[in-house]
């Protein structure tokens, strides 16, 4: 080991502690994650993040977060935000990208950079109702991460596969999810 | 109704190598046994079954494997003879037929109530095994009814199958073990893989578990290693304990045919659902087997014995279909039988006293259970991580009983 100080910017001794506290309070470890969402005009909406569930009580972000969705104009829309499935390569990014720098840590590897491109493939056949046989969502999702920092390619690989044990989206996105829809 | 000093229950080689330990230091006790000695091994192991540890390394206090095959394993019916000649050989006080209906605390320490006797103990052993229960995942109850399932307690041969396609579900040594050799029998082999230890069978012209033991691995201690938790739940690793040492991981299986699948996730009606996490749960076998390699070649370095070995290698990496499908149909697929190799738990239905944790599992510290005078023996990563295999019983009975003995004797005192 080094003794330089390894500082990702992640308190790891912190997420050992809540690890530890909600091991013996399983309760506490129940967090229910929200957002809500109003129609703007045309496939354009508007989303926001605010309050949240979890340690047993109602919680909240230091602000409400925003965030705009809408269709490009290839697909006949005004393009005022993301694509609603560029937001999930986002959440999928921010995710993994938040696991390799909190395993770095614990792990004693210093990062220099971490950068990450997704691209996330589809047949609008599926969509666009064309073919049954197609599905709506990607067929696929590539992933690709340029890392930098003070480890060899096989530990650089192992934050990688690290984060995506531990990811929750990589887990919402790898497999099933009951998904039920009221209205009103 | 009998008052005696220490009661064991279990006479498999964990319970038997608590009892060596207990007359070495004179403590009066006596073994309960459900059944015969070594009743699990007599009566819930597959015919084809073999241990995963090499001969040479299968031993218990005071005694050892002595035959002229040191780099073979033991068969089932070989394992169980061992562990008669060793009971024969300490002379345990084993009572057979003796089940155990229900253990509750007593001003005196237990009461224990079998089928046909009642006893009074200060001190319990707990060597009941770790592999009592089937374990499922929840959504296995979703199979469809026409469907056969067995799980790997029941499972004894391929025959047993119905003709036709199989899906088995889980690799780790249990799971790749029936693969292989359902596939062999003729009947094609699908396997569901979630997170799982791949191992080479030898390396460097060792055996991969000598070689983990010489070089320290298994004896890793509890209190030494990172995340107890998970090392206590790591499942077995791909291994098989054949004549001709072959190493059987994922790539193995492949070549033969069987088809490889992520992990089980969810059934809905016809359809069952696999993760796609399946090239990230093969990367992570991969590395990790990487990683232990490494420290191998290092100790090897380190000690200068490069001329004893042969020289390191590196393994094919785990190939994975670019895209392997996601959605399996029992019936278009014509899947005959499920086999759920998902795990195994413990039984403690009969164990009256609150220490179970939120999984069912004895709450404990190296074997000392959170409950005064109650001890476990055979689980997984008790002492140390070799804790699994036969030889793993001696370091871990050993420690158990001198807490044991001088427990008995402060209170003796008191």
């Amino acid at each position: 080991m080094t003794d330089t100080i390894i500082d990702n910017g992640v308190n790891v001794g912190a997420l050992l502690d809540a690890r530890e506290a909600l091991t013996s309070a399983p309760e506490a470890g129940k967090f229910t994650w929200e957002a809500s969402c109003k129609w703007i005009n045309g496939t354009h909406s508007r989303s926001t993040c605010e309050a949240f569930y979890g340690l047993g009580e109602k919680q909240s972000h230091k602000q409400e977060f925003t965030f705009e969705s809408d269709h490009p104009e290839v697909l006949a829309a005004e393009d005022n935000g993301a694509t609603p499935v560029e937001l999930v390569l986002v959440g999928l990014a921010s995710c993994l990208t938040a696991g390799v720098a909190a395993v770095a840590q614990r792990r004693d590897i210093q990062l220099k950079s971490v950068k990450s491109t997704l691209k996330g493939s589809m047949d609008l056949a599926g969509i666009l109702g064309i073919d049954s046989d197609i599905r709506n969502g990607f067929d696929g999702i590539h992933v690709h991460f340029e890392i930098d920092a003070d480890a060899s390619s096989d530990d650089i690989r192992a934050l990688v596969a690290q984060s995506q044990k531990r990811s929750a989206v990589f887990d919402i996105v790898t497999n099933p999810t009951q998904v039920t829809v009221e209205v009103n | 109704m009998r008052t005696i000093d220490c009661v064991i229950v279990g006479a498999g080689h964990s319970g038997l190598a608590a009892s060596y330990f207990l007359q070495e230091s004179g403590i009066e006790h006596i073994i309960l046994e459900r059944g015969e000695i070594a009743h699990s091994w007599k009566n819930e192991r597959w015919d084809s079954m073999r241990l995963l540890t090499p001969n040479h390394q299968v031993r218990l206090p005071g005694f050892r494997y002595s035959g002229d095959n040191p780099d073979g394993y033991l068969t089932v019916a070989e394992t169980v003879k061992f562990i008669e000649e060793y009971a024969q050989f300490i002379n345990a006080p084993v009572l057979c037929n003796q089940e155990v209906l229900s253990v509750d605390s007593n001003p005196l320490g237990f009461s224990i109530v079998t089928n046909n006797d009642e006893y009074i103990t200060p001190s319990l052993v707990v060597a009941s095994g770790a592999c009592n229960l089937p374990s499922f995942p929840p959504c296995a109850e979703k199979l469809p009814e026409s469907i056969p399932s067995i799980h790997p307690l029941e499972y004894r041969n391929p025959e047993q199958l119905p003709p036709g396609k199989v899906l088995v579900v889980g690799a780790s040594a249990t799971g790749v073990q029936l693969a292989h050799e359902i596939h062999t029998s003729g009947k094609p082999v699908i396997l569901s893989v979630a997170e799982h230890v791949r191992l080479p069978r030898v390396y460097r012209s060792k055996d991969i578990l000598w070689l983990m033991e010489t070089v320290g691995i298994l004896d890793e201690r509890y209190d030494e290693i990172d995340d107890l938790v998970r090392a206590r739940s790591i499942p077995s690793p791909q291994l098989m304990g054949t004549p001709d040492r072959k190493t059987i991981d994922l790539n193995t299986l492949s070549d033969m045919g069987v088809q490889i699948r992520g992990q089980l996730m969810e059934i809905r009606g016809n359809e069952v659902l696999f993760s796609g996490s399946l090239k990230n749960h093969c990367e992570l076998a991969d590395l990790k087997m990487n990683r232990l390699l490494k420290t191998i070649d290092e100790w090897i370095n380190e000690k200068g014995l490069e001329a004893k070995f042969d020289e390191p290698e590196r393994f094919a990496e785990t190939r994975v279909e670019k895209s392997p499908p996601l959605t399996l149909d029992l019936q278009k697929e014509n899947i005959q039988s499920v086999i759920w190799a998902t795990g195994f738990a413990p039984d403690y239905r009969w164990l009256n006293l609150p220490i179970l944790d939120r999984k069912g599992r004895i709450r404990h510290q190296a074997g000392v259970a959170a409950w005064p005078g109650l001890y476990l023996l055979g689980a997984t990563f008790m002492t140390r991580r070799k804790s699994t295999y036969i030889h793993g019983a001696e370091d871990d009975a050993r420690e158990v009983c001198e807490h044991l003995t001088a427990y008995l004797r402060k209170r003796s005192v008191a």
